[in-house]
This record gives structure tokens, sequence and C-alpha cells, in this order.
């Protein structure tokens, strides 16, 4: 595990983007490759299974450095990382290891299979045997997350660097369901056939906000198409069967049956790229966001659900027909092939073609994207006719053009700490409007300040704490903050009776007294509008 | 009660007096010359010999009368003396006796000798005020030698490279320290000039510092290439570092500790170095005054409180109007 510990305490130490894939691509050049596939493993979110309940570590540590398990839980918010905690409370270690990370993903991977005392053998003797990096290394392996500043793109550059391979193929190779125990490191990145493995997705290319609607050029060149607020998802249908595949690479197929009848309409050899969307069959058109809620994260579906949130996959994108990879052609040309696959297709398929929005001039455009709450839309989708389907997010021929968020002014009344690098900055506030003379909490919000700000807040909060409940302090209603968010609903669950879409402070109102807040009055009307 | 709490201070009837006061009053006896103790405003000040240059530097023309660590003297009907707390040059815990009842105001103090500042003594007492800056199990410091070597090979591989290290640091203290005991044959140091002011103060009362260069307008940092740059917390993010180009930087403070604040701070590295104790500094000094009351002022206050109660020390919490030094204050100039 020392080689994997330098390159993260390399990683850990600059916040150089050109240094990180430097260290990265270093390790990929001379570490072993069982532990070269774990490190991509891990940097792509891939993780063991975790073989030990974080109460039973927390236990554990508070017991090996002789401390009462209070004083544990109150170091915890401070510190913002529970491995880290338990790295930084234990006594020094007294021997040493040379197990390498495999070896140690080994240990972690099996600890599930052992009876409690066993667990805590294995995991004190490695504690006791580790430097305070690695340490909190092992943590990391035990709990999962490991989050290091690398993103898979980041990675990907730095693997291409390493292996000399093209960094798009080498992100198709890293997609799918592999594991570092079903392959290796020769047969995944070096010489693997993407075709052998038939669920593999395409990389999705990502859109960026669009910044500048005058730096686009010409509208002829460019196609619009609502975005739907739904789940992203690709379409596999290879070998006779399908798999659906979402943004965050994980296979979903299960969760939405809808789809299993595909394979009998649509050749195999076709990947479709679209959002998943809870439809509303008789008007022929998606329902609110809120109807797809329940079906994320739900691995069966109950026949209810199905019936009362049916999905479509709404298609805007053929990656691949016949077994033929269509990346590198124009946008239009593959639009055109796939606007003839769905023509062919009978009704009842749940597939559904994103239509280009016609428009002649951006005005015409921008007047068009103001109607997109009413449709339900979070606004359009700007494509470039030639451009190719690239891989990941990247700028310049896709741009997200939202319509403006929703804005009220609300009062701040609890505030909490937030986790990570915001540890010990008071970042997760709860906000309020007035309902006659009492404040009304309606939504929480985390983002949207500078540093700066937050540590601004951070020290009134501190000042002006009434009570504190658990890590929650209630303060001094004083502030108040200008609240922007995407949509809002009707919401019994909610005290205020409304919950809202993406809310994050957009500003901080120093110039308006908490009595020039808005009130629920105000959030009622929102909804009667646009809920 | 020897010592009581008041919205002005921590307070001593006896003697009429108050140690490290925020608000304007009579007779003021300092600790130390950080700014969150050693306040403007008052009529007269109290402190040790070390430590009133550097006070007379920040607050002016100000009446201060000066001690030596270990002299007694009468105030009403207190006595009084000053002992080393350790924390920076001049630093001290204030005794205070009244009728053969002793209490000690503990101030800001670490317990390692840091070579710099006169090492901590711990005092005998029946109560003791501590700080608990630190007062949480996960904050353990590596021994000074270490951090120090860390510093000089992050510098030597900087100069290696061609590039500046600019490392933050409080203007009074934790930039002596660095200076004192980083190689000065890997370069030239440079420093912020709020830093080097305190240096010259420093020097003119008899405390060695290796030579430095003061950074200003006119002054091209292009002629001491791969210097070591100490700058205030609050330079280092600002346009005042960007003469410097690619350069390195470093944070020095025991907040360093946490990997979510060193990445907050966005330096490159970070370097555990506290003038504050650690976990096991404030159980140690608290051991050894002998002390059966506690009270716990600045930083972890309840938590600390509840783990000294646990432990069966008679102990409680103190609140003070200013946090001391906290994990991120928005002040230009915390106290370290």
């Amino acid at each position: 595990m020392k080689r994997f510990a330098e390159l993260f305490t390399a990683l850990d130490q600059t916040t150089k983007t050109n240094a990180k894939v430097a260290a990265l691509a270093g390790y990929f050049r001379d570490a072993p490759d069982d532990d070269k596939l774990w490190t991509i493993a891990l940097l792509s979110g891939r993780r063991p299974k975790r073989g030990v309940t974080t109460t039973l570590l927390r236990e554990w540590a508070a017991e090996k450095a002789g401390i009462p398990l209070w004083l544990f839980e109150e170091c915890y918010p401070v510190v913002g990382d529970l491995s880290e905690t338990i790295a930084l409370v234990l006594p020094a270690a007294r021997g040493t290891s040379d197990r390498s990370l495999t070896d140690w993903l080994g240990i972690v991977r099996d600890l599930g299979q052992h009876e409690v005392d066993e667990k805590k053998r294995i995991i004190l003797e490695a504690w006791d045997s580790l430097p305070p990096i690695e340490r909190f290394l092992f943590n990391k392996l035990i709990t999962g997350g490991l989050r290091i500043g690398v993103s898979q793109k980041l990675m990907t550059r730095a693997l291409a660097q390493a292996t000399e391979i093209e960094e798009t193929t080498l992100a198709h190779r890293l997609m799918g369901d592999w594991t570092p125990d079903k392959t290796s490191f020769e047969a995944l990145i070096l010489t693997e056939d993407p075709e052998a493995d038939a669920s593999k997705p395409y990389p999705f290319y990502l859109a960026y906000q669009l910044e500048d609607l005058d730096a686009l050029g010409a509208p002829a060149e460019w196609r619009a198409e609502w975005k739907w607020d739904g789940i992203r998802g690709q379409l596999v249908i290879r070998a006779g069967t399908h798999f659906l595949w979402s943004r965050g690479e994980e296979l979903i197929t299960d969760r939405f049956p809808e789809f299993s009848m595909l394979p009998d309409f649509i050749p195999a050899g076709t990947v479709l790229d679209g959002e998943i969307l809870a439809w509303d069959h008789a008007a022929d058109a998606p329902q609110n966001f809120n109807a797809l809620q329940p079906r994320i994260g739900r691995k069966t579906v109950p026949k209810k659900l199905l019936k009362e949130a049916p999905a479509v996959l709404y298609a805007y994108d053929l990656l691949e027909k016949d077994g033929v990879d269509l990346r590198a052609d124009r946008y239009d040309t593959r639009r055109a092939q796939l606007a003839d696959l769905i023509e062919d297709l009978p009704p009842e398929a749940p597939i559904r073609l994103s239509a280009n929005e016609p428009f002649d001039s951006w005005e015409g455009l921008a007047a068009t994207r103001e109607t997109s709450r009413e449709r339900f839309a979070e606004g359009l989708m700007l494509k470039r006719g030639g451009s190719p389907y690239l891989s990941g997010r990247k700028k310049g021929d896709w741009w997200k053009w939202k319509v403006d968020p929703l804005m009220i002014d609300a009062v701040m009344i609890y505030a909490q700490a937030g986790s990570g690098r915001r540890a010990g900055l008071f970042t997760d506030f709860t906000f309020a409007v007035w309902d006659g003379n009492d404040l009304v909490p309606f939504t929480k919000a985390y983002s949207g300040l500078t540093d700066a700000e937050f540590r601004q807040i951070t020290a009134w909060v501190k000042k002006n704490t009434l009570q504190r409940f658990g890590p929650v302090r209630q303060v001094t209603p004083e502030h108040v903050f200008e609240i922007a968010f995407e949509g809002i609903q009707a919401s019994p669950r909610h005290k205020s009776g409304v919950a809202l879409r993406f809310p994050r402070m957009s500003r901080w109102r120093h110039d308006k007294p908490i009595q020039e807040a808005n009130t629920l009055a105000d959030l009622n009307e929102m909804l009667q509008l646009f809920g | 009660m020897v010592l009581t709490f008041k919205p002005e201070g921590i307070y001593c009837p006896a003697g009429d007096f108050y140690i490290d006061p925020w608000r304007p009053v009579e007779r003021a006896l300092i600790t130390h010359g950080h700014a969150d103790h050693s306040r403007w405003g008052m009529k007269h000040y109290l402190a040790t010999e070390t430590a009133a240059p550097v006070m007379r530097h920040r607050l002016g023309d100000v009446s201060i009368e000066t001690t030596t660590y270990g002299e007694t003297r009468q105030i009403g009907g207190a006595q009084v003396s000053f002992h080393p707390a350790g924390h920076v040059p001049g630093s001290a815990q204030i005794r205070v006796e009244v009728a053969g009842e002793v209490w000690v105001a503990s101030g800001d103090y670490k317990t390692v000798d840091d070579g710099l500042s006169e090492a901590f003594e711990p005092v005998p007492c029946h109560a003791f005020i501590t700080e608990s800056t630190f007062g949480l199990p996960v904050f353990k410091w590596d021994r000074q030698e270490e951090v120090v070597a860390g510093i000089n090979s992050w510098w030597q591989s900087n100069r290696d490279l061609g590039r500046f290290s600019i490392i933050g640091a409080y203007a009074l203290g934790k930039a002596q320290r660095i200076l004192a005991h980083v190689d000065t044959s890997i370069g030239p140091i440079l420093t912020h000039g709020a830093i080097e002011n305190t240096n010259e103060v420093l020097r003119a009362q008899g405390i060695a510092l290796p030579d430095t260069i003061r950074v200003n307008q006119e002054m091209s940092v292009k002629d001491h290439p791969g210097a070591l740059v100490i700058a205030t917390p609050s330079a280092m993010n600002g346009p005042w570092a960007r003469k410097f180009g690619q350069a390195s930087t470093g944070f020095a403070s025991g907040w360093m500790a946490m990997r979510g604040v060193r990445r907050r701070r966005s330096a490159d590295r970070g370097f555990v170095m506290s003038d504050h104790a650690d976990w096991d500094g404030l159980n140690s000094a608290i051991k050894a005054t002998g002390a059966e009351r506690i009270f716990v002022t600045h930083g972890y206050t309840s938590q600390f409180t509840k783990w000294l109660s646990d432990q069966g020390y008679d102990a409680s919490v103190v609140e003070t109007e200013f946090e001391g030094e906290s994990l991120d204050t928005p002040e230009t100039e915390p106290a370290a």
C-alpha cells in the first residue's frame, strides 16, 4: 500500500491538474498491474462491498484510543470524515506492513465472511501496522467512497499518457460492469475488445450550461430540443437482450421493465441515448419530474407504480446501429437514422423521439424557451447540427439553455456544519418564510456562497446560537438570503406544504431586513403557477 | 472567588484588575501580545518584559509596566506572578493568590519547548483556567524536528525546481518559530511586511533570528530565486502572493491536521505546527497543576469540559466573547 499512499499524498498535496495527472501517470507506469487495476476501479467509483458496519468501526476506534464513544462522536463532525477521524484518534502504530493495495483489498473484501470478533481482530491488527496515511486509506477502503479530487476524466487522461492508448478508447473500455476480481489490467485496458462485452455502454456526452448565446453564430447551424428533467439513460440492445445504463454508469435495466419488449422490435447492435421520463400516455407528454421520483432507487417496481408512472425513453441520439459505432457522424445524420428507427416502431413501444423545435432566430427561440415551465421542461438543449458525439463534459457543440430559476427571499433559522472540505464550517442552512408573525421553515440549502461568505456566516453562527439540537444550531433570525430553485411541488410531508427542487443560495441579501423576506402566501402563489 | 468572569473579561475582585480583558478597563494584566488577548483601550497594562515591545509596537503609545517571570508583586489584596506559557516569546500564565488560594489563568499555551519561546512551566494551583483550542483527541502533534524536516525538504525540492516556497504563518510566534528552525543554507528567506515588522521588534530586544529580506514594492523578487517566503495567512491568496508566480504554497497551523481544512485552504502543503497544546498537552498540563477546579475557555469548550468532568475534575465552561483562533477566522490576522 506504500506506493498507493505515495500516489495519494502526491495527489493530495497539489491543487494543480497537471501535477495530478503526472503523479497518476507515473503510478500507472510503475505500479504492479493488479494494483493499477484496483486503483482504476477505486477512482471510477467501484469498491468492495462493505464487510463491517461503521458503528462497529467507531466503537473499536474509541476503545483503542481510550476515549468514550461520545467524545469520538464529537470529533467526527469537526473532522468531517469518518475514516480520517478514526486515523487521527488512534494511537501511533507499533508495527509495519508490506502488504500491497491488492492484498489489503483482498482482506477488506473478505471481511464480510468473518464473525464479529475476527473482524475486530483483523481491523485492530491493520490499524496497529499502518502509518497515518495508509491507515486513513485502509479505512477508506473499508467504508468505501475514496474521493481524492481526481475525476474519472483526469484518471483516464493519465492512463492514456502511461499506456499511449487514445483517451476516448480508454474511456469506452472503462465503462460497464467490470470488477477487478473478474478481469485484469491486461484484459481490460491493454487488449480488451469492446465488442466482447455486450452490455458495454459508450461514455456519455455531457453539456455545459450556455454562457453566451451570441457566440453560437448562425441559428441555421443549431438544433433545439426540449430539455426534460428525468434520468439520463443509455439503452444498449445487443445479442438479443437489452441493458439500460444511467449516467452514473449504474446498470438499471431491472428498474424499468417497460423496456424489456424492445429487443423484439429493435435489431441487435443498437444503442440509444436519451432521457427516461414518466409519461402521460393520454396526453402523450411527460409528467412532472415528481412522478418519476418513486422509481428512482427502487430495484423492483410494484404494479401500481408501473401504471401511475410508466417510463419511456425520450430518445435524442443514436450511438450505434447494426453494430457500428456512429459517434463520429454528424448529429443531423445520426438524428435522421434515429427518426427512421423510431418511426418503424409500434405505438406501444416505450420510446419517443425528442423532436427538434423549429426556430429561425435566437429571439424567437428565447420566446419559446420562456414556455418551458408550463411544459414541465427545464429549458432547451442546443446542439450543433454538424457535431460528432463526444465523450464526457465538453464545451462547444452541446449546450444546456435552462430557464432562469425561481427566486424567493428567506430568513436563515438553523445552521449545521458541513463535511469533507467544508468540515467545521457552517454550510448547511434551513430557511423560513413568514406566516403572519411566525417563521415557517420550507427548505434547506447548502451551496451558492463563496468560501469567504461561509467563513463569515460561520463566525456569526458561533456567536448567535440560540439552541443546539445535536449538530444543528438554531440561530437568531437576522440574515436574509435569496434562494434560487428549479421547481416547486406540493408536499404534505413538509410543514410549509411545499418542496423545492435544487434549492441553493443565490445571494446573501445584506440589504434586506428580515421583515422584508417573502411569505408563505408568496410560496403558495408560486405553487399555483408552477407546481 | 479569586477570579470571576465578567463581561469585560477575567476579573480579580481582591486586586481590582482584569486578565486579557476585551473591553476597556482601568488595569489589565496581559498574558501575551496577540490581538485577541492584548486589546487596545486599557488605561494601564502589565505584561512580561519580553511581551511588552510587541505590544507597544501594536498598541502604540500606551502605559505598559513590565515584570519578569517568577517575580511576585502585590496588587491590592492579591499576590500576582507571571510564568512561562510556551505559546510565543514573552507569553505568560498569570498566577493569582488571595488568602492562600491560588488560581492560574493560562492564556494560550503549549507544553512542548519550541526553542524560541520561554518553555512552559506547570504552576501548582487550586483552580486552572485553560484554553481548549485543540481540545479534541484528533489533535496530536508530531515532534517539531519532524515538522521542520518536512518544511526543509519541501523548500529544497521547490528550490531545485526554481520555484518559490510561500508558507503562511501568523506574524507573531509561528513566523519566527519557522525562521528559527529552518535550514537557512537552502536559500534566502523573504518576509511579508507585517512579519518583518514583528521580526524587527524581536531582534531589537535580543531574540536571535536568521537574516531575512523584507518584500516591498522597490525590490524584485526575481533576484532571490527559490527563496522561502513567509507570508501572513491573509496575504497568501491575495494579489501580494501573485508576484511569486508558480510558487508552491504551504501553511503552518494545527488546523492542518485535518484534511478538510487543508483542502479548503487550497495550499499545496499543510504543516501541522501549532503554538497551542494538543490533546495530550492539554491533559498533561492540567494534571501537572494539581488543580481540582478547571475553567475551560477558547475552543472546544463544551466537549473538553465534559471530558474533564468524566475524569473527575470540577470543570466548567467559561463563555468568552471571542473565540480565539478558530478554524476560519474571518479577520485578517487571527491569533496564533
